[in-house]
């Protein structure tokens, strides 16, 4: 009989070395990928254990965490929806966006910046308080950006030129992310299919991404820069100015946005086509350049690149591979170029610091719950993509398109402001994107502020970016300077 | 090498005072086990604690005296073991008492839990007592029998028959409800042992051979079919695949001990495996097993009421433990339905992590090693085959318990020895223990 009980022994062996496998599966390689199932609400129960970190700006709370006496343990508390573009939202049933999400190491307190906190729990068994983060954001701007914005739906971008700083972020619609933190489940679910539902995309932060956006004549800012740098071209450059254009290799026409020739010559210089943002020069430009040394440029700007902030932002996309006919209609921001607001701020910031683009920051500095500094943010620099000329060439263009040209409802008295609109089109009949690039004061400049109206601000095709784009920038740039 | 391994785990000291610094070591956990639940669920230290504590302490040092007294030579390791997994098991329940308090549930375990283990360990001292030698139950083997299937088949009776959660496992009787099939498996592995020590040189006996396969004479399957029915029909008629498998595996185990016939075992799995398949697709209860078992995380299945919510809640308790688990009293096995009897392994997983369940794991292993090893060491065949199949039935059932919680096999109703609340199952794995301890005892003394 033993010659069968030691078989049985192996059988019995085997069993339990199933088991053993099988735990260690669940409990070591599949556990990541199970923590994650949305049905599994520890992951959720880990979080509540800890005190979340707030999000601070100016030293006043946007997000924080109060205690509560319910499972949770604290309740985040949402201070305006005018940030939740740069917060995000931090829900128990719909995970995080935003801050909320990016920056969630320092604030859940995961961050190695707390080591000490951390080696402290690990004896004392208190959970590490999250960390704090202060925002580059200015409470004035920001609150003008939003009221400027109103009920049109968009975004701004407000960026200090010299260090890069955001000083405001918008999305309109926003949202009030305490719907969506409410420990109620039920709730929570229902709150954020209302604001999937709703118009306009309340979710998506416009200023850096989930959608790209077609720029119109703001890119008409990288195909000059191009120009310049070829070395070329100048700002007095005389382009050809037909009344009308076949693109290249098609029947297709394409007229200006007049109709007529532009400025009435038959020739006109580089930078009344930029003041007056005329298309054909602009096509003719691109196409004898050629669309690599316009990718070129735009890859400089950061094109291609998911900047972070740490939110990561969309990467703008010009376009491969095009024909004659396609780089024609890509000079003036059309066929498939796309873009963030945080990408037309970052050229037009880089302009505006005589050609160095900085890389854009939202944290300012990080804090422990004791208040202690973590970390302080310092500017960095993302490179120089154009020379100093350039960079003087192409805001000589741009005070020339504020004062005197398309762009003047950009203007601010009291002071020289530099800009450009863009009216872009979106499909035959759908409604404009409008846009404004500009920075003030012009030869000293503290912001860069780009403005973005989705939807055609509610006014189809009929409406411009001076019309609708421009006066949401200049208010901003009013409360930049404190006016 | 492993000649001298073997002689290292051969010449464990056959020594009662091994036994009782191994049994102190034991106490010692459980009263750490007990603490670290009392402080980290309630911040401090509350006379329950010797509620929970004593009972299971006093009673393993007074099985220790009765060894002492009634069964000197009986083997050192098994009563420790089992004594760690039980205190584990009361610690764990405990925990979740003290969740389900927090929680304003009334339906409490922890207490009866220590009651059972009282009388269960009653019991076990009792076999040993009573029992005198290896050879007495042999005189029973028929009534056995008789008992072992009565109990088997009773849950399917009228009046008394009680159906929990989709499957039929239990007696009700006066408001005590029970689980025969627990005391069952013991009646049968006696009679299994005894019916198979008088028969096995039939059984045995080849037929004629076919394809150099020896056929057994078709007479000599009548057993082999009889148990098969049985089996099928507590699958069919109790919706039990776990108690069906659990006595079909222990009965093959059995049959090849004492024939050394493999073909009873292949023929016997694969009427099992036909049986079960058939069932498997037309028993509606049986087929929505299986069904979450294959797909648990569809939502259709999770959503379902009987589907597989509870399976997917026990493997997330699984991965929150991780490496190193939450520690007692940490994590929220709570979330899981029946934590605390069927889902007792997801929760101790959960707390004690990965490094915890294979200590359990490690601790059951030793426990049905020592237990094959008497069986290996045993010069009397009743006795042999009476070890094999009462450590074979404890193995398992651990691995179609824990494999069901692990989603290796379907899910069944089956309890984890020692650990999981429930007086039928610390009964009877207590009496096993009685049993085996008893036989080990005269494992060395007779000449081999």
């Amino acid at each position: 009989m033993n010659r069968e009980l030691k078989r049985i022994a192996t059988v019995v062996g085997v069993m339990f070395l199933v088991l053993f496998l099988s735990a260690t599966n669940l409990q070591v390689l599949s556990a990541d990928s199970l923590a994650k199932d949305p049905r599994n609400v520890r992951a959720i129960y880990d979080g509540y254990q800890t005190k979340r970190g707030a999000i601070l700006v100016d030293g006043q709370p946007i997000a924080s965490s109060e205690e509560v006496a319910d499972a949770f343990h604290y309740d985040r508390k949402y201070a305006n929806p005018m940030y939740s573009s740069v917060t995000g939202f931090y829900s128990y049933y719909q995970g995080a966006t935003g801050l909320e999400s990016s920056a969630n190491d320092y604030l859940s307190g995961k961050n190695s910046a707390q080591f000490f906190e951390q080696l402290n729990a690990l004896f004392t068994g208190n959970p590490v308080s999250g960390a704090s983060i202060e925002l580059t954001i200015d409470p004035k701007i920001q609150q003008a950006a939003w009221e400027a914005l109103g009920n049109k739906t968009g975004a701004v971008v407000a960026i200090e030129p010299s260090t890069g700083n955001i000083l405001a972020m918008v999305s309109t619609p926003g949202f009030d992310g305490n719907k969506l933190s409410t420990h109620s489940g039920s709730k929570a679910q229902a709150n954020y299919q209302g604001l999937l539902d709703s118009n306009g995309d309340p979710l998506i932060n416009k200023a850096i991404g989930g959608s790209l956006y077609t720029p119109g004549s703001v890119f008409k800012l990288v195909v000059a820069a191009a120009a310049l740098e070829s070395g070329e071209y100048t700002v007095d450059s005389m382009l050809p100015n037909p009344s009308s254009y076949t693109l290249p290799g098609t029947n297709t026409q394409i007229h200006n946005s007049g109709g007529s020739k532009c400025g009435g010559k038959s020739t006109v210089s580089l930078l009344d086509a930029i003041r007056l943002s005329c298309n054909i020069p602009m096509a003719e430009l691109g196409v004898s350049l050629g669309q690599g040394k316009i990718r070129a440029m735009a890859n400089a700007f950061g094109f291609g690149k998911s900047f972070k902030l740490p939110t990561v932002a969309t990467a703008s996309v010009y376009p491969e591979n095009m024909d004659d006919a396609q780089t024609a209609l890509s000079s003036f921001g059309q066929f498939d170029v796309r873009v963030t607001p945080l990408q037309m701020a970052l050229i037009t910031a880089a302009i505006a610091n005589g050609g160095k683009e900085m890389n854009p920051q939202l944290i300012e500095n990080v804090q422990s719950s004791n208040l202690a500094l973590l970390s302080q943010t310092t500017p960095s620099e993302f490179g120089t993509p154009i020379k100093k000329s350039t960079a003087d060439g192409l805001k000589k263009m741009m005070i020339a398109a504020v004062k005197n040209g398309v762009s003047t409802n950009g203007a601010v008295a009291g002071t020289v402001v530099a800009g450009k609109t863009g009216t872009a089109q979106n499909g035959a009949k759908a409604p404009y994107t409008l846009w404004f690039a500009g920075f003030a004061p012009a030869d000293a400049p503290k912001v860069a502020v780009v403005v973005m109206v989705a939807d055609g601000g509610g006014m189809g095709q009929s409406g411009s970016g001076n019309i609708l784009a421009a006066p949401i920038a200049r208010k901003v740039i009013k409360a930049v300077l404190g006016k | 090498m492993t000649e001298r391994i073997s002689k290292i785990v051969r010449v464990v000291p056959r020594n009662r005072n091994t036994e009782l610094v191994l049994l102190l070591f034991a106490i010692g956990l459980n009263a750490f086990e007990l603490l670290q639940v009392e402080l980290s669920t309630l911040q401090k230290m509350t006379p329950d604690f010797w509620l929970y504590f004593g009972p299971l302490a006093l009673s393993a040092l007074a099985l220790h005296l009765v060894l002492r007294l009634r069964a000197r030579e009986a083997d050192p390791l098994i009563l420790p073991i089992v004594v760690t997994l039980n205190g584990l098991g009361i610690a764990e329940i405990y925990r979740l008492d003290i969740a389900a308090i927090a929680n304003k549930q009334t339906e409490l375990f922890a207490e009866k839990q220590v009651t059972w283990t009282v009388v269960a360990m009653a019991l076990a001292a009792a076999v040993i007592m009573y029992v005198p030698n290896h050879l007495f139950l042999r005189r029973y083997v028929y009534i056995s029998g008789v008992l072992g299937l009565g109990l088997l088949l009773a849950p399917m009776l009228p009046f008394i028959g009680k159906t929990i959660n989709g499957a039929s496992l239990w007696l009700s009787i006066g408001g005590l409800t029970f689980q025969p099939g627990e005391l069952s498996k013991i009646a049968l592995c006696i009679f299994f042992a005894g019916y198979l020590v008088q028969r096995k040189d039939s059984l045995a006996m080849t037929g004629r051979t076919i394809l150099g396969i020896q056929i057994p004479k078709a007479r000599e399957l009548g057993p082999i079919l009889a148990i098969w029915i049985i089996s099928l029909l507590v699958l069919v008629v109790q919706h039990d695949l776990g108690t069906s498998l659990l006595f079909f595996g222990l009965f093959l185990v059995m049959i090849y001990t004492a024939t050394g016939r493999a073909i009873y075992t292949v023929v016997g799995l694969g009427m099992f495996v036909t049986g079960a398949l058939v069932a498997s697709r037309s028993i509606e209860y049986v087929t929505k097993r299986f069904d979450a078992w294959l797909n648990p995380f569809d939502d259709a299945h999770y959503n379902a009421i009987g589907g597989s919510y509870q399976l997917v809640q026990g493997l997330f308790g699984f991965a929150h433990g991780g490496l190193l688990g939450a520690g007692l009293g940490g994590g929220v096995p709570q979330l899981v339905p029946l934590a605390e009897s069927d889902f007792i392994i997801a929760s101790l997983a959960e707390e004690l992590g990965l490094a915890g369940i294979f200590v359990v794991f490690t601790l059951y292993v030793l426990l049905v090693g020592r237990g094959m090893r008497i069986a290996f060491n045993h010069s009397d065949e009743f006795s042999k085959l009476l070890s094999i199949g009462l450590s074979f039935v404890v193995a398992l059932q651990c691995f179609i318990v824990i494999g069901g919680v692990t989603r290796i096999v379907p899910l069944t109703g089956l309890t984890t020895p020692f650990l999981a609340a429930g007086g039928s199952s610390l009964v009877a794995n207590w009496i096993i223990v009685g049993l085996i301890l008893r036989i080990s005892d005269t494992a060395r003394k007779e000449p081999a």
